[in-house]
């Protein structure tokens, strides 16, 4: 068997005179969790969607767990839970979740897997009742209900609070643990770094960045924190640079670095904050994507 | 919220039976409709308020006994706002929520949910004609008997779904929704529902092609002289084919 359960190749997608995927390849191994991510109209969706076989490419390929998108072969192995929608208005939480899980052969228990994303409360009420947050929930339920090999999150935990996020955290760890090949699209770097195994940074539809969670933020001899802006920071060895309070030290890798750093801020009075000896995702993130806000 | 037996969640993909697929899908539908109060008042409480009233308060002059002549008038009616009306704006509105799209990702094939469609307008459609039967009955109803009634109802339906499909699978919800409304309004002042055809003089001939009017005057016919009309039934065949043709062609799933 194959163990890549997802492989996007050059893949191309214009909407009118836009360029949205511009030559995008990556792919995802069997039973692992790739993150998607990407600024505010970097191309995640239109790639989910091209992989779901909901949209065409205009160029490139995807292959879906060996298969072209579109074949009806793929519909049961894989599950979809859409950025938004997707739920018929009139029909209770349970009845919808009931539907789909009619659908497949060996579903998940439906009411047992309400209970446990908290919407046990809620099953009697129709989809257009629920919060977007129980709408939310009831969507990747209804993504995960037959049990497939391969699922797409569409950004899973938008608009969720802490504990619904917590509980949607702890089903995709489970699903990974199950050997379930899981990739999700998020802007929530803590999201990426718990949970997967891979990130995929894209932006202007381009691949900027891949690799584990670890090789991505792996810095040596760096040393972040921020403090006060305009101190006059010196240390033997080590190159300094701050940006409005954000001070980056780089230098000799290691904790003697770390003890010139703190030992400076402790003849001077000075507590660093948030001192960082890695860099976090998000500041790789920003780093590869910019400051700019995107349209 | 809960942990997870590890093994639980362990892929076991495969697709339903298509019967049981078909089923819930059915099911679906119907209670969709059941549940939705407009679809209520426009499939079951307009038909069988018109019937009372057109029947008992004579403001319209029909003739022969005044049941005889309503009664097959609102079955078409019902027919069109079942399998035309209801079925359009439903339809419209789930492209718009994304729900067509999202079955589009599961095992359901599109066969299956077309079908069920169907099932779901005819088991409506089977609770109208029995209560405009049971209620036509009690309005003094005298109907000739034939089999032929239901080659007119299927090929109603059909091209009543086709059209209805037709619409609700190319426009959005709420355009969908106000033509679907005035299609409606429409076919039944000048499909031979409420007023006989022949108040409409030389015109009445080309308004028989309209399906409602093919429809009811087909009913009517049989219903109330116990003759088959070929040319309403041809009508009806026309309007199914070319609308289901239309139909399968120009549907869009999003
Ligand atoms: N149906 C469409 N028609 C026209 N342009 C589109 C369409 N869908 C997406 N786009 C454009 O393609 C680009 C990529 O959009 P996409 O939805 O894939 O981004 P995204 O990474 O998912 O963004 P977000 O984080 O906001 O969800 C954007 O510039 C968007 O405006
Ligand atoms: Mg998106």
């Amino acid at each position: 068997m194959n163990d890549t359960a997802l492989e996007v190749v050059d893949l191309v997608k214009r909407y009118d005179t836009r360029t949205a995927l511009d030559g995008l390849s990556f792919d995802v191994g069997r039973g692992t969790v790739c993150a998607l991510l990407g600024p505010n109209g970097a191309g995640k969706t239109s790639t989910v969607e091209i992989a779901e076989g909901f949209r065409t490419a205009d160029g490139g390929s995807v292959t879906v767990l060996g298969h072209r998108p579109q074949d009806p072969a793929v519909r049961p192995r894989v599950g979809v839970m859409p950025q938004s929608g997707g739920g018929y208005p009139g029909l209770k939480a349970a009845e919808l979740l009931d539907l789909f899980a009619a659908f497949h052969a060996h579903p998940l228990d439906p009411s047992d897997l309400i209970e446990r994303l908290g919407l046990g409360e809620v099953a009697g009420t129709p989809f257009r009742r629920l919060s977007g947050g129980q709408q939310q929930r009831l969507s990747l339920a209804m993504a995960v209900v037959g049990r497939p090999e391969l699922v797409f999150l569409d950004e899973p935990t938008a608009g969720l609070d802490p504990q619904a996020r917590r509980a949607t955290w702890e089903l995709i760890e489970a699903l990974r643990h199950d050997g379930v090949t899981v990739l999700l699209t998020t802007h929530l770097m803590d999201e990426a770094e718990q949970l997967a195994d891979d990130v995929v940074v894209i932006d202007h539809g381009r691949l900027v960045a891949r690799g584990t969670v670890a090789a991505l933020t792996h810095s040596d001899g760096e040393i972040r924190f921020r403090a006060a802006p305009g101190l006059a920071l010196e240390i033997a060895g080590a190159t300094v640079t701050e940006t409005e309070g954000r001070y980056l030290v780089r230098g000799l890798a290691g904790p003697a670095l770390l003890a010139a750093v703190t030992g400076w801020c402790a003849t001077h009075g000075v507590m660093p904050q948030d001192l960082q000896t890695q860099r976090s995702l998000e500041d790789v993130f920003l780093d590869l994507t910019g400051r700019d806000l995107r349209s | 919220m809960s942990t997870w037996t590890p093994g639980s969640l362990a892929p076991r993909p495969e697709a339903a039976p298509l019967g049981r697929m078909l089923r819930a899908q059915t099911r679906a539908e119907l209670t969709l409709t059941l549940r939705n109060s407009e679809q209520v008042l426009l499939t079951l409480v307009i038909p069988l308020g018109l019937l009372v009233v057109l029947t008992l308060v004579p403001f319209i002059a029909v003739t022969g006994r005044r049941a005889d002549f309503f009664v097959p008038g609102i079955l078409a009616l019902a027919i069109m706002s079942s399998a035309f009306t209801g079925q359009a704006i439903a339809t419209g509105f789930e492209r718009q929520y994304g729900v067509l799209k999202r079955l589009g990702a599961t095992p359901l094939p599109r066969w299956v949910l077309l079908l069920a469609k169907t099932l779901g307008v005819l088991a409506v459609e089977l609770l109208q004609l029995v209560l405009i039967c049971v209620v036509g009955l009690a309005l003094g109803w005298h109907p000739h008997g034939t089999p032929t009634v239901v080659a007119f109802v299927v090929l109603g339906t059909a091209a009543f779904s086709g059209l209805g499909l037709l619409l609700g699978g190319t426009l959005s919800g709420l355009t969908t929704l106000a033509a679907a409304n005035l299609v409606w309004f429409v076919l039944l002042l000048l499909g031979g529902v409420v007023f006989p055809l022949t108040e409409f003089g030389g015109a009445a001939d080309l308004l028989r092609l309209l399906p409602t009017a093919a429809l009811s005057n087909g009913l009517r016919q049989l219903l109330q002289h116990g003759v088959t009309s070929g040319r309403d039934l041809l009508a009806l065949a026309v309007w199914a084919v070319v609308a289901l043709t239309a139909a399968a062609r120009a549907f869009r799933w999003e």
